[in-house]
């Protein structure tokens, strides 16, 4: 993928010089963005202790979200198509269940005890290094051809999630995810519960915080990758390898950097996942399944949704795919929603997958920016220097004498 | 050896079916440079339309609907939506069709339900007993089938006018259009054909022998198996998908019996990524070169 999804830039015909931002828009910005982060802060108060499960759907999303941040940097930034996100999610959960599970917790499962804090970090480091033992294929191939390769780990995932039970614990009955703590206070129910404005903060409230920290970093580093020197190199690399290669890019670096940073993002994702699910277990086919076939496509289309390269566009993509997903089974649940749906009917997934898919079609069709280009044209700004903005109108590396 | 003999034989009947499928995703990736994530869902439709079919008007004809309907619907897809999202590039496109994909998959598996039908009545379940030998029927007739197509398309695609401005168009699509060569009925006509080459391949693969998986989610997965084959002879290789597909039918086989069942799959792709490790343009692909 080394072209991006944004229309060729026409040369003969300048764009209209940015309306000068006018302080009162820079005014507006810093008030939503606070008020948004306060509803935020407030959610568990919000939604009350009844409405555990709404908090839920908020955790899944910000799941979503630190994945989907992750496979944006890769396939919007550094060019590179990949469908092992799932893969790295489960090394992730995985890898956490074996450094902080409790050696005495069963004979037949591998856990070192290490501290929680300490198993989050060991699992995005050794997500990272997963991702690097990969980068000597990456580096090697492009587009399609690096699509369909990485697709191979989620099969290799899968087969290995089976065949190694002592870490996995196996399909059919998995392991526990170990208690997340952080210096001694532990996010588990507990009596007595701190309260905020009378609401208890128990599991799901101390997640929800913790969630939110994660995605918080995630999204902050993320941004901060894109505006610097390693976000130049990653588009350098992706408009143009040969020209990249001439201003001083190191091209192999940079793109199994890509596949690192990318990778450490679904390891942290994964870490959230075993948290969310309360359990780590792998699946029993490539199909369906947390770790599956249909969670690369699924994150995939929170990047696409969000617009290629985006970090928040990447936000927005998980809010529609992964909370609409929660949102129908929630209904389902709560409200009888498709009760009538057995299996065959129109069930909660099936219905999401149809919204989910649309907005694939419809962005592609109608706004190959995606919701970060929407978002741009209602904020009336130009394009940011995060987002791809330059095409050369095709591919940049042509292919001659085929047959 | 007798083992070895029967694996070859389900392996090579198995690998003419991917070859079918990834002949489909060569077309078009060579009329269009768009890969077709949706290949599956075409071949989950023609197999529906079999299943719904078959009791009424009997298995030949629902069949010749099926891979007529499958072909349609591939046409369809073309016209409709990759035709009307001209501002896009391929990649893009590729990515639309991941979304059509999920869609008609959804939709297909919704509607066939709990019944996971089998669909090759007239020659599932039925072994060959050849002296000592046991051979799947469906495996054979699909090498028979498939041998047949392959040929048919590779000779066609050699000699006829279509094949000729096929090739044409995806050597250079501006000199191609330039010689009055129709781009917009080629990429039709790709698609047609590699819809239909999915709704045979669906009548071999939703069975007993092949998979012991009914239609439904099962055969979308192996469907996506075809991807390695074409990738691994080369995109652009109408040669290569054969080869390739013929290498991934062997491989499953072979590390289904040899290793494990489980991990037939997972060497599928293994093998697929040390050809793409030593040839990054598949074994047959035309090698990309950069122009600075």
């Amino acid at each position: 993928m080394s072209e991006t999804l944004t229309p060729p830039a026409t040369p003969t015909t300048t764009p209209p010089p940015a309306p000068a931002s006018t302080p009162g828009r820079n005014w507006l910005k810093i008030v939503a963005t606070a008020v948004f982060l306060v509803v935020l802060l407030l959610l568990p108060v919000i939604v009350g202790n009844g409405g555990v499960a709404y908090l839920k759907l908020a955790q899944y999303i910000l799941i979503g979200a630190v994945g989907g941040i992750g496979l944006t940097l890769l396939v919007g930034q550094a060019g590179q198509l990949s469908l092992a996100h799932p893969f790295f999610l489960l090394v992730g959960a995985v890898g956490y269940a074996v450094l902080a599970g409790d050696p005495e917790e069963s004979d037949d499962l591998v856990g070192l005890g290490l501290p929680p804090l300490v198993a989050v970090i060991g699992a995005i480091v050794l997500c990272g290094l997963v991702g690097l033992a990969f980068a000597p294929v990456a580096g090697r191939l492009r587009g399609i051809y690096l699509g369909v390769a990485s697709l191979s780990l989620v099969f290799l995932g899968l087969w290995l999630g089976q065949s190694l039970d002592m870490f996995s614990g196996g399909t059919s009955s998995g392991r526990n995810a170990p208690v997340f703590a952080l210096f001694g206070f532990e996010f588990a129910n507990s009596t007595p519960a701190p309260t905020i404005a009378g609401v208890a903060i128990q599991k799901q409230q101390r997640l929800w915080y913790l969630f939110l920290a994660f995605a918080l970093m995630s999204y902050f580093l993320a941004r901060g990758a894109v505006n610097s020197r390693i976000g130049r190199s990653w588009r350098a690399v992706r408009d143009n390898e040969a020209a990249a290669t001439s201003m001083g890019v190191h091209v192999t670096r940079v793109k199994a950097g890509a596949f690192v940073i990318s990778s450490a993002f679904a390891g942290l994702a994964g870490v959230m996942t075993a948290l969310w699910l309360d359990l780590v277990k792998p699946d029993e086919n490539e199909f369906t399944g947390t770790y599956s076939l249909t969670v690369a496509i699924a994150f995939l289309a929170v990047v696409i949704i969000g617009g290629l390269g985006s970090v928040p566009g990447a936000v927005v993509g998980a809010t529609l795919v992964f909370g609409l997903q929660q949102f129908f089974l929630l209904g389902s649940q709560q409200f009888g929603w498709f009760a009538d749906a057995q299996f065959g009917g129109f069930s909660a997934v099936v219905v999401s997958a149809f919204v989910y898919g649309s907005a694939i079609v419809l962005v592609i069709l109608f706004e190959p920016g995606g919701m970060a280009a929407i978002g741009r044209r209602l904020l009336g700004r130009r394009r940011s220097p995060d987002v791809p903005s330059t095409d050369d109108g095709g591919r940049t590396t042509p292919r001659e004498d085929r047959s | 050896m007798n083992t070895f003999l029967q694996l070859l034989v389900n392996g090579l009947g198995k690998g003419a079916v991917y070859a079918l499928l990834a002949l489909g995703f060569v077309i078009i990736f060579k009329a269009t440079e768009v890969v077709n994530f949706a290949h599956g869902s075409l071949v989950l439709i023609g197999g529906y339309l079999v299943y719904e079919l078959k009791d009424s008007l009997g298995w030949v004809l629902a069949a010749v609907i099926g891979i007529v309907g499958a072909a349609l619907a591939a046409l369809l897809i073309e016209r409709v939506l990759l035709r009307n999202a001209r501002s896009a590039d391929h990649n893009s496109l590729a990515l639309l069709t991941i979304g059509i994909d999920v869609i008609i998959t959804e939709e297909v598996v919704r509607r066939v339900g709990a019944d996971i039908p089998f669909i090759g009545d007239p020659y599932d379940s039925q072994p060959i007993q050849i002296g000592d030998l046991t051979v799947f029927r469906t495996q054979a007739i699909a090498l028979v089938v498939g041998a047949v197509l392959i040929a048919a398309f590779l000779l066609t695609f050699r000699y006829s006018n279509w094949g000729v401005a096929m090739r044409a168009q995806a050597e250079n699509r501006e000199a191609a259009a330039l010689m009055g060569i129709n781009s917009s009925r080629v990429t039709a006509t790709a698609w047609l054909v590699a819809g239909a080459l999915a709704g045979v391949a669906v009548l071999f693969m939703a069975t007993q022998d092949f998979s012991g998986a009914g239609l439904g989610r099962g055969t979308h997965a192996i469907a996506l198996i075809a991807f390695p084959a074409a990738i691994l002879g080369g995109l652009d290789s109408t040669e290569g998908a054969v080869v390739g597909g013929i290498v991934v039918g062997l491989t499953e086989a072979l590390s289904a019996q040899y290793i494990s069942f489980e991990f037939s799959k997972s060497a599928v792709f293994l093998v697929m990524l040390v050809v793409l490790v030593i040839r990054p343009s598949g074994l047959f692909g035309t090698k990309e070169l950069s122009r600075v």
